[in-house]
């Protein structure tokens, strides 16, 4: 299929279209509104439903109720009203159900600001919402990859009947590249779910739940869920390393802030240091046997974010402490860089002074 | 032999957590012989929320949604959006549907959701301890408000149906009771037309039911029924708020 011209959040939108995805529920927030804007005229056409919630917590329980019952549903937003969403995003992976849920990150906390990014690594990563639970985490770092990751974070989603949210950021989000879409799929050929609420009809009920009174009851809940993040640490994680093979410093990043970094490693390998880029695709399970490998030849580690230092943390921890990981970031909506990551990768490798 | 009394088949045989007196369990019977009357008890899903009927989905044998608190509306939206040839009704309290869930209630009746919501309104929050309402009346005494409701500090109690019936979306809203057998029979009537209005799709349908919390209000099960005939009614008049002309009940 040929290649089209289409802006990040559009192609999200038509590449959830393509994956089978007939309910999108939302609430209007900048940088991801082009995501709905796209999905209110285009889901009618495939017989599918566009609502405008009233806010964004009846949105994603909007989407509660329809992954409940069997659907392949979504929602998009960004930054403070994924705050929101946090409630029903706990009782989603608490009822064990599939959905997709989109953060095209902005600047924080509070309202911060319209301009991106990627501080809500924590929020999206370690929880954000009350209960032991974990969301599949996906960060896509072009406008390809995010139309190649809406296909996979549902396919997981069904997988593992568990919430999967595609982390994106501003950049991301509002960017134009030329992308190669996916065939549409048949929605009659999606996985079958015999636990939906879709009425008793010769069964018995279905109960779509996330409580449990009885401590014993909701500890053996807790216990499966853990087997299924354990079952997809060992499963589904995804990177890339480029040029990690010999190199002395690894530059650690994802989305928006990782095309930054592979630039900067490109300019340092052009001056002759051993620069290479090491990039979590899945944030949630954590590449932690990749970025091993990646860093085996590593003095130094360097992680590039839009943030005051988040992603960092999980490089560490991962790396078990062994190679000295240092941080770089920028926030607010400001971005790191090229030149800035370079004086960086210069510092940390010849010595000199911190950007 | 002639069967003059069962369980009616929307209803598990299984027992209830409700106090003694508590009319929830007489609520719950209305719906589940509406349902098997309607013949759609295979095609209904219902949506439970958070409160005293928080496991109304151990109740009613059917296909259940649990939802988070306030938020039943939503989820019913979500549900109903993907299966339109479905039923699908709310079940909510007072503190659910009136306080933490105002904002879905109004806009899924504004969007004429084609959904019922059976609004159980006993002027308390029951499970958590007696809490005061978004519905207590003045001067009535909860956990929270110890020496009774202060309009000056707590402001007044909300007349949910008649904020609904302003809505275009909503095609049935009305309030009933159960404090005594007629009014019973008059319920079981409102409920039914909620659900006939749904599968006619006409839009958002709505019965608050006016009902006892013995526990909670101090009293026997039966000056319950007296208290709520005397101080409730007075406050929340009984009947139809709006109908769509052609099923005007």
């Amino acid at each position: 299929m040929a290649k089209v011209l289409m802006k990040g959040n559009e192609a999200l939108g038509e590449a959830a279209i393509r994956a089978g995805c007939r309910y999108f529920f939302g609430y209007p927030i900048t940088p991801q509104s082009e995501l709905p804007h796209y999905l209110a005229w285009r889901l009618p056409e495939v017989g599918g439903v566009f609502l405008q919630a009233e806010s964004e917590i009846a949105a994603i329980n909007m989407v509660y109720g329809a992954a409940g019952s069997g659907a392949r549903a979504m929602t998009s937003s960004s930054s403070p009203g994924v705050s929101l969403k946090m409630e029903g995003i706990s009782y989603i992976a608490g009822a064990e159900l599939p959905c997709v849920i989109v953060n095209m990150q902005r600047g924080g906390p509070g309202l911060g600001g319209i301009q991106p990014g990627q501080s809500d690594y924590f929020q999206a990563v370690k929880g954000g919402g009350h209960g032991d639970y974990k969301l599949l985490v996906l960060a896509p770092a072009s406008v390809q990859e995010m139309v190649d990751t809406m296909a996979k974070a549902f396919e997981l989603a069904d997988k593992y009947r568990n919430p999967v949210m595609i982390l994106g950021d501003g950049i991301l989000g509002q960017m134009m590249e030329p992308v190669e879409l996916p065939e549409m799929k048949d929605v009659e050929t999606l996985p079958v779910k015999p636990w939906a609420t879709t009425g008793a009809k010769e069964r018995t009920p279905n109960i779509i739940n996330s409580l449990f009174l009885d401590p014993e009851e909701l500890e053996a809940h807790n216990l499966k869920l853990q087997a299924k993040y354990e079952q997809m640490i060992q499963e589904e994680t995804m990177a890339e390393s480029y040029q990690t093979d010999d190199a002395e410093i690894v530059v650690v990043g994802y989305g928006s802030s990782a095309r930054v970094a592979k630039a900067a490693v490109d300019q340092a390998r052009a001056e002759g240091i051993k620069a290479g880029l090491f990039r979590p695709i899945t944030l949630f399970p954590f590449p932690k046997k990749e970025i091993e490998q990646a860093c085996r030849q590593a003095k130094n580690v360097l992680t590039v974010e839009m943030s005051l230092g988040q992603l960092v943390e999980d490089v560490r921890y991962n790396l078990e402490f062994r190679v000295p990981v240092h941080f770089y970031g920028r926030v607010g909506g400001m971005v790191p860089t090229t030149r800035a990551v370079l004086t960086e990768i210069k510092r940390l490798t010849q010595g000199g002074e911190k950007a | 032999m002639i069967t003059v009394f069962e369980r009616p088949q929307s209803l598990t045989p299984a027992k209830t957590h409700y106090c003694p007196g508590c009319t929830h369990g007489i609520i719950h019977r209305l719906v589940a012989e509406v349902i098997d009357e309607l013949g759609v008890r295979e095609e209904t899903i219902g949506v439970a929320p958070v409160g005293c009927s928080v496991l109304a989905y151990n109740y009613f044998n059917m296909d259940m949604h649990e939802a988070a608190h306030g938020r039943a509306p939503a989820v019913a939206t979500g549900i109903k959006r993907v299966h339109p040839d479905k039923v699908v009704f709310t079940y909510q309290g007072d503190g659910d549907l009136a306080a933490i869930g105002t904002a879905e209630i109004i806009h899924a009746a504004a969007r004429g959701e084609k959904i019922t919501t059976i609004f159980v309104n006993n002027a308390i929050y029951g499970m958590t301890g007696g809490q005061m309402a978004p519905t207590t009346l003045i001067g009535q005494e909860a956990t929270t408000a110890p020496s009774g409701r202060n309009a000056e500090t707590q402001g007044y109690p909300i007349r949910m149906s008649e904020i609904l019936a302003t809505l275009d979306g909503a095609a049935y809203i009305t309030r009933v009771s159960v404090h005594n057998p007629q009014e019973v029979a008059k319920a079981k009537k409102a409920i039914k037309t909620a659900f006939e209005m749904q599968l006619a799709g006409k839009g958002f349908s709505l019965v608050e039911v006016l009902s006892t919390c013995p526990t909670n209000w101090s009293l026997t099960p039966l000056k319950a029924l007296k208290w709520l005939q005397e101080n409730m009614i007075p406050y929340y008049p009984l009947g139809v708020k709006k109908a769509l002309e052609e099923v005007k009940v």
